[in-house]
């Protein structure tokens, strides 16, 4: 470093940066402290322990400092990607990690004015330096967090998708579909799909549609369902669905979708027993086995 | 009708029923004059029940929709229940999102189906058919 030539502000234009990291490395524990009390002041990631927070300000201030070193953007990513995936989980908020890194910044920014005060056309290029950098942090740190959280949310949508609707032979010529979960149009037009072609490889007459664990429907999935029942129809099965809740009653009610032809059934066991009625079969207790 | 082609639709008789099967998809022309032999033979026939098999389309528009429903009721006009069987699942959805909805024709879902559905009709009362196949089919 050319810390004799510091008093006079002729240091190299390359040799700013590194005279900055390193004066950063040199006050770590003072300006990490006085980052972490900006942070408690702004009330910003209060979901952490004090603990947490001091091990995460000291992590996130390394890195942010060697990121200011390299400058290589690629390091600047992963950084920020870490930072997301440790801090995701812990409920915090975008406005938070926006927040923290721009507090580290003008944290840091303010240490300068005060080392360079003396010489102002010295601080003006080490501002230049700092502030593009600090910037670039910034940002990429904005975007790979809300990168990470659509990539989560993303994540959450296949696995819900995958669990999705299973089309169930119970007896012969007899399927249940049970449904769990909010159907939205997407779920709704797969349910259409794995029930058509159900009905087509298990040749079934009647099929079951369980709608117990469906929280609620909106008009658009209310009538799609109306209409992959006349299509159940139009392939020779009777749909019976069960499990409506009061909620969805009221709803379907309410938004007036034609449910006239349906044939409903309040809950799965009624559902099963007249699927059985209307294919015939007659279950019956073997005598002395059971009584209940 | 004299302007024969390949055949697109074979009407074949099954004891007192027709089985109508279409082959091929067909256009409005091809459609009218399946309409127009059908009923035709319904009374040369002599047939009380008429099966229409589309398994092997895979796509049905507004006007196929229609006119399998008006034949339908001709045929009933004419003293034969028609059920239509082996509507594909994409076939079923495409035809009520056009509007045409079950109801007005028996439906089910391939030929042995419709045989035993209009086997079970002609035993019960034939015209009371604004269900598809409900009564039971299997004895215990």
């Amino acid at each position: 470093m050319n810390d004799e030539n510091r008093p006079q502000g002729d240091v190299d234009e390359d040799q700013l940066l590194p005279q900055l990291v390193a004066h950063l490395r040199e006050h770590r524990a003072k300006l990490r402290d006085e980052w972490a009390s900006r942070i408690r002041e702004a009330h910003l990631l209060e979901a952490m322990s004090a603990q947490e927070m001091a091990a995460e300000t000291t992590s996130v201030y390394d890195n942010y400092v060697e990121v200011l070193e390299t400058g290589s953007v690629e390091a600047l990513q992963h950084y920020a990607r870490d930072l997301s995936e440790r801090i995701i989980p812990r409920g915090v908020e975008t406005h938070e990690v926006v927040g923290i890194v721009l507090l580290l910044r003008d944290v840091l920014a303010r240490s300068l004015f005060e080392k360079y005060q003396n010489d102002f056309a010295l601080l003006n290029r080490v501002l230049d330096a700092y502030e593009p950098a600090a910037n670039r942090i910034a940002n990429t740190v904005a975007v790979s967090f809300v990168e990470e959280r659509e990539r989560v949310i993303r994540q959450q949508q296949d696995a819900i998708r995958e669990l999705s609707t299973p089309v169930l032979p119970v007896r012969e010529r007899l399927l249940i579909l049970p449904i769990i979960g909010s159907l939205d149009g997407e779920r709704a037009r797969q349910l259409t799909e794995q029930l058509l072609n159900g009905i087509r490889t298990h040749r079934a007459k009647v099929v079951v549609i369980d709608i117990t664990g469906a929280p609620d429907v909106d008009q658009t999935v209310a009538n799609h369902l109306v209409q992959t029942v006349d299509a159940s129809r139009l392939m020779g099965a009777s749909v019976i669905i069960t499990g409506l809740s009061p909620k969805i009653a009221q709803t379907l009610v309410t938004i007036g979708v034609d449910l006239s032809k349906m044939n409903t059934i309040g809950d799965l066991q009624g559902g099963l027993e007249e699927a059985e009625r209307l294919l015939g079969y007659h279950v019956s207790t073997e005598e002395g086995i059971t009584s209940s | 009708m004299s302007d024969t082609g390949p055949a697109l639709v074979s009407i074949l008789r099954q004891g007192s029923y027709l089985v109508a099967s279409v082959h091929t998809a067909l256009d409005d022309t091809q459609m009218l004059r399946f309409q127009h032999d059908l009923v035709e033979r319904i009374g040369t026939d002599r047939a009380t029940g008429v099966i229409i098999d589309v398994a092997a389309l895979d796509v049905l528009d507004s006007f196929g929709s229609m006119t399998l429903r008006r034949i339908a009721e001709m045929a009933r006009l004419r003293g034969a229940e028609t059920v239509i069987v082996g509507i594909q699942p994409d076939v079923a959805f495409a035809m009520v999102r056009l509007g045409m909805g079950p109801g007005e024709v028996p439906t089910a879902l391939d030929l042995e189906e419709g045989l035993t559905y209009l086997n079970g009709h002609r035993d019960g009362q034939p015209g009371s058919a604004d269900r598809p196949p409900r009564r039971p089919q299997r004895r215990p």
